[in-house]
């Protein structure tokens, strides 16, 4: 090979599924309803800046019978997204859309404790980082509850498109981790994905078995990120739910 | 399912550096690949692993996704991931991304090399 210092010229029309350039992420548009908390002005986060294990999860489910293209399939997931969510885990995309660069508010509710009800309220986002016809790209701010991406994508296997959630993330700070590895967070985050597949498949009146994927990439845990919990969007919504009444008195 | 887009090769620089040769497009069905290069040029006995993007097509985010799990593993493996050829595009994915933190990008083979000891 060559020593090449002037690569690729052509330039292909996929790159706009790119998002642009974003060292820290902005809200402009904040939609009807959203808390937008713990996103504004904060950097988005690759899998490599979390402080947690490294976990890559891969659930998908058969569309049998469905007689779509994956791009088409994807259309309707990216027009119906919020409500394929579970009902603790609100998402509020912009007027725009789910496009490359705009940023997901998120309102959701976690357990405090294993089996408990979801009350302990967590306000953040994603921001999209690519979005093509049938790919879906999404990746977390400082403070999420995860450092990474998660990926939504429509394929077609024997005739058959499958819709499939990937993420690959670590758990962002030490109490993630903690909550991950010992109160049920990591089972809770399951079954998010395992409820938006289900909805999909319904939606399209396909009764279909989520199958489950998941690889311990890195097990060991980075302490030079344990910093991370400064920016802890659980601890900080709580505490701005909390300071509300004295918000309201200075008004 | 859709099959991989991409040719990769390992060629053996010297004893301690490998060079990953990348032709073509990385997407999620270029895992077997890229996992067979990476273990072509590990059983060259290779410690600095260089990425050559120069002959990229396009590379999605399942894509950076691999680059992640290759980093991750040659990390384990205490081996340095270097890489060149990538055009401003994809220089600016690796900014959005984050990996340039972790893999260096350089402008020609030259410098990867020389940079990866």
């Amino acid at each position: 090979m060559n020593d090449s210092t002037s690569p690729q010229e052509d330039i292909d029309p996929r790159q706009s599924a790119w998002s642009p350039p974003v060292s820290r992420m902005k809200v402009s548009d904040i939609p009807e309803g959203a808390m937008n908390l713990n996103v504004d002005g904060r950097q988005p986060v690759s899998p490599l800046q979390g402080f947690g294990q490294m976990w890559q999860k891969t659930f998908k489910v058969r569309l049998s019978g469905v007689e779509m293209t994956p791009a088409e399939v994807m259309k309707v997931w990216k027009d119906n997204f919020p409500k394929f969510q579970p009902p603790e885990n609100r998402f509020y995309p912009t007027m725009s859309g789910l496009k490359p660069g705009e940023v997901v508010l998120i309102d959701a509710k976690v357990p405090p404790l294993p089996g408990t009800p979801s009350i302990l309220p967590v306000s953040t986002g994603v921001l999209v980082m690519y979005a093509d016809d049938t790919t879906i790209t999404v990746m977390t701010p400082e403070g999420h509850p995860e450092s990474g991406w998660n990926t939504f994508s429509t394929y077609e296997e024997d005739g058959v498109v499958i819709a499939q959630c990937q993420s690959l993330c670590r758990p962002n700070d030490p109490l993630y981790e903690f909550f991950n590895r010992f109160m049920g967070s990591s089972a809770q985050q399951d079954k998010i994905w395992i409820h938006v597949l289900v909805s999909l498949a319904e939606h399209f009146g396909v009764k279909e078995q989520v199958a489950t994927t998941k690889v311990l990439v890195d097990p060991s845990v980075q302490w030079g990120q344990a910093k991370n919990i400064w920016n802890n969007a659980a601890i900080r919504t709580v505490f701005y739910l909390l300071a509300a009444p004295v918000r309201w008195l200075k008004k | 399912m859709a099959e991989e887009k991409v040719q990769m090769t390992a060629r053996k620089f010297n004893n301690n550096t490998s060079i990953i040769d990348i032709q073509g497009e990385i997407n999620a069905f270029a895992e077997n690949v890229l996992m067979d290069a990476y273990t072509q040029a590990t059983s060259q006995g290779a410690k600095n692993i260089v990425l050559n993007f120069s002959e990229l097509s396009y590379m999605n985010s399942s894509g950076i996704g691999l680059l992640v799990t290759l980093l991750i593993r040659a990390n384990r493996q205490k081996q340095s991931l270097v890489a060149f050829g990538l055009s401003d595009h994809y220089k600016q994915i690796f900014e959005l991304t984050r990996l340039n933190e972790s893999i260096k990008i350089y402008s020609s083979e030259a410098d990867a090399i020389a940079a990866a000891g």
